[in-house]
């Protein structure tokens, strides 16, 4: 009997159904939830394309970044920057968000890739800083208090009419709507993109990188480039999401924009409760991360200390995650990327 | 012909020279082992020639191409393969995967297209029933023969062995053996880095003999063996 190869399981088929009925649901919220829900979802929908493109360099490429404010930051503004000085329509101008980032993570890439571990990790935040400063000075961008985007930029955007017509919505909550279906569209992609790319020999090579950098290099994986493809692309899609973040918030500030908590202890904090090194990881990390901000919301910097304590208690207990201790148990896989050889030798007697 | 030639390579960690002016051939298809007291520079030797150390002087050609300053990657796609002393394997990939990596990237193919090969090799190196054993959870043993088998996925024309019999039972030992004969039967010129000495003069027609990173003998194992300097060496015998 021939060999072949297969990455399914009978969880990751019904996975897959459920998963489309949850999209249904997911594109067709607008039309009978309410404006807070939508916010929130937003919320979530952000911080998770976040939480994925940190997992994907950090759980993945094993680079270990706290600089990824630099991306929302750099991608807010150049979206800011393109509306307010040349009039660009505010929803292609997250696409201009994406690239701007990407352009700042070439030289970045540059500087950081010749540090490793903590150092890395420290480099790449000192980075963000001085991009943060940087964009502080840019004085017709509102220099260090920040500004707004322009009424008459956000009342005409793509989509908003239909959308106000369509929903029978005021303008500010069409913009929320559509804010929500491109966070929706960019989460999708995210989660998508990064299935597929695990799934290729790319993301082979990924793994084995990340598992040991000599020996990937000795069996002809090309390590450096690993680590470039994955940084830019986390680069590309954390801009293009903070594009979106302050397209919904119309109100940009650099200390905002760049903010080290908000943009990346945050994502680390889901990344690390969700279980690392897993797509599922961050998704469940996300609701739980909601659920504690929404429960804890009043309790000022308590919230914060819950947050640290909890995050030290999974570490300890789950090093890898909620996730990790949830499909270690049940060997539960929703996006398998596991090769599993079957047939020939293996057909009679699998371990 | 030679497949491997080596010109004056030297190496220094500092102020200790671990590769001190090494010049020798490898013939294409045969079977060269290398022997030599511990920190004598056998592994640096083989990091010079598979490129994870490069070189401080010297020259180091491949089928007649200058590789000297060639990356490790570069080296394994022209086709040199290697293991490793201590295994070194891709710990949360499945060993199978293992394999995948190295003939997907190694060989430039498809996973599709190395399928078969990858398996094939499983089965010559007795790991088929561990295919879907993530490797980390490998016994010493499934180890050794993954490194083996991993360097067999890139389909080297050139492979580097260390110490890869060090640790075995004795039948496990004729298991790599025979394993090993297989390979060099095929055609693949091997290179050996061993202290088990009956393990390696069963398989290679010559014996490179390194010490404080020269090297001091090169013929024929008998001769090697029953030489002054290696009963010096290896039996503290004073001559």
């Amino acid at each position: 009997m021939a060999y072949s190869v297969t990455t399914q399981t009978p969880a990751s088929r019904i996975a897959a159904i459920a998963g489309v009925i949850l999209i249904s649901l997911l594109i067709a919220l607008p039309f009978f939830a309410g404006r807070g829900t939508i916010q929130d979802m937003f919320f979530i929908l952000t911080m998770l394309v976040l939480a994925q493109f940190w997992n994907l360099l950090a759980g993945y490429g094993g680079l270990v970044s706290i600089g990824q404010q630099a991306f929302v930051g750099t991608g807010a503004y150049a979206l800011f920057g393109v509306v307010i000085l040349w009039g660009v329509d505010p929803v292609p101008a997250i696409f201009c968000a994406g690239i701007a980032a990407l352009v700042i993570a070439v030289p970045t890439a540059f500087f950081a890739f010749r540090l490793n571990g903590a150092y890395f990790a420290i480099g790449t935040w000192v980075i963000a800083e001085v991009v943060r400063l940087l964009v502080a000075q840019w004085k017709m961008l509102g220099g260090g208090t920040g500004t707004s985007l322009p009424r008459d930029a956000t009342r005409d955007m793509w989509f908003i009419e239909s959308i106000e017509s369509t929903l029978g919505l005021r303008s500010a909550a069409a913009r929320d709507v559509l804010a929500y279906w491109l966070a929706l569209v960019l989460a999708l992609a995210t989660i998508g993109g990064i299935y597929w790319l695990l799934r290729t020999r790319r993301g082979l090579a990924l793994a084995a990188v990340r598992d040991n950098t000599e020996a990937a290099k000795s069996v002809g994986v090309d390590a450096g480039r690993m680590k470039w493809i994955v940084f830019l692309t986390s680069a590309f899609g954390t801009g293009l999401a903070g594009g979106l973040i302050y397209m919904q918030k119309a109100r940009i500030s650099p200390d905002a924009a760049f903010s080290v908590t908000d943009w990346t202890a945050y994502v680390i904090f889901i990344v690390v409760i969700g279980g690392i090194g897993t797509i599922e990881g961050p998704i469940i990390g996300v609701l739980v991360f909601f659920a504690l901000q929404t429960l804890l919301a009043d309790f000022g910097s308590w919230y914060l200390m819950t947050l640290g304590v909890l995050a030290v208690v999974v570490m300890l207990v789950a090093p890898r995650g909620l996730w990790g201790l949830l499909s270690e148990q049940t060997g539960l896989h929703l996006f398998p990327i596991r090769r599993r050889l079957t047939g020939g030798k293996l057909a009679s007697s699998e371990e | 012909m030679s497949i491997l030639s080596l010109k004056s390579v030297s190496k220094s960690f500092g102020a200790l020279t671990v590769t001190d002016d090494a010049s020798f051939d490898v013939l294409q298809g045969q079977a060269l082992g290398i022997i030599g007291p511990n920190g004598a520079g056998k592994s640096t030797l083989f990091n010079l020639i598979t490129g994870n150390v490069r070189a401080d002087g010297g020259s180091i050609h491949f089928e007649g191409r200058d590789v000297t300053r060639a990356s490790a990657m570069e080296r394994c796609l022209i086709g040199i393969g290697r293991s490793f002393q201590i295994p070194q394997p891709f710990e949360k990939l499945t060993v199978y995967e293992n394999l995948l990596v190295a003939a997907t990237h190694g060989r430039n193919l498809s996973e599709a297209i190395v399928r078969d090969d990858c398996a094939d090799i499983l089965e010559r190196t007795e790991l088929i029933r561990r295919a879907n054993v993530p490797a980390g959870r490998l016994s010493l043993l499934e180890r050794k023969r993954l490194e083996l088998a991993r360097a067999m996925a890139t389909q080297p024309k050139l492979l580097l062995l260390d110490e890869i019999a060090g640790g075995l039972t004795e039948g496990e030992c004729q298991a790599l053996i025979r394993t090993i004969k297989d390979i060099h039967a095929r055609g693949v010129t091997i290179i050996w880095i061993e202290h088990v000495l009956h393990a390696l003069t069963s398989v290679v027609e010559r014996l490179l003999v390194l010490d404080f990173g020269k090297v001091i003998g090169l013929g024929d194992p008998e001769e090697i063996m029953a030489s002054r300097e290696v009963q010096e060496i290896y039996l503290g015998i004073e001559v």
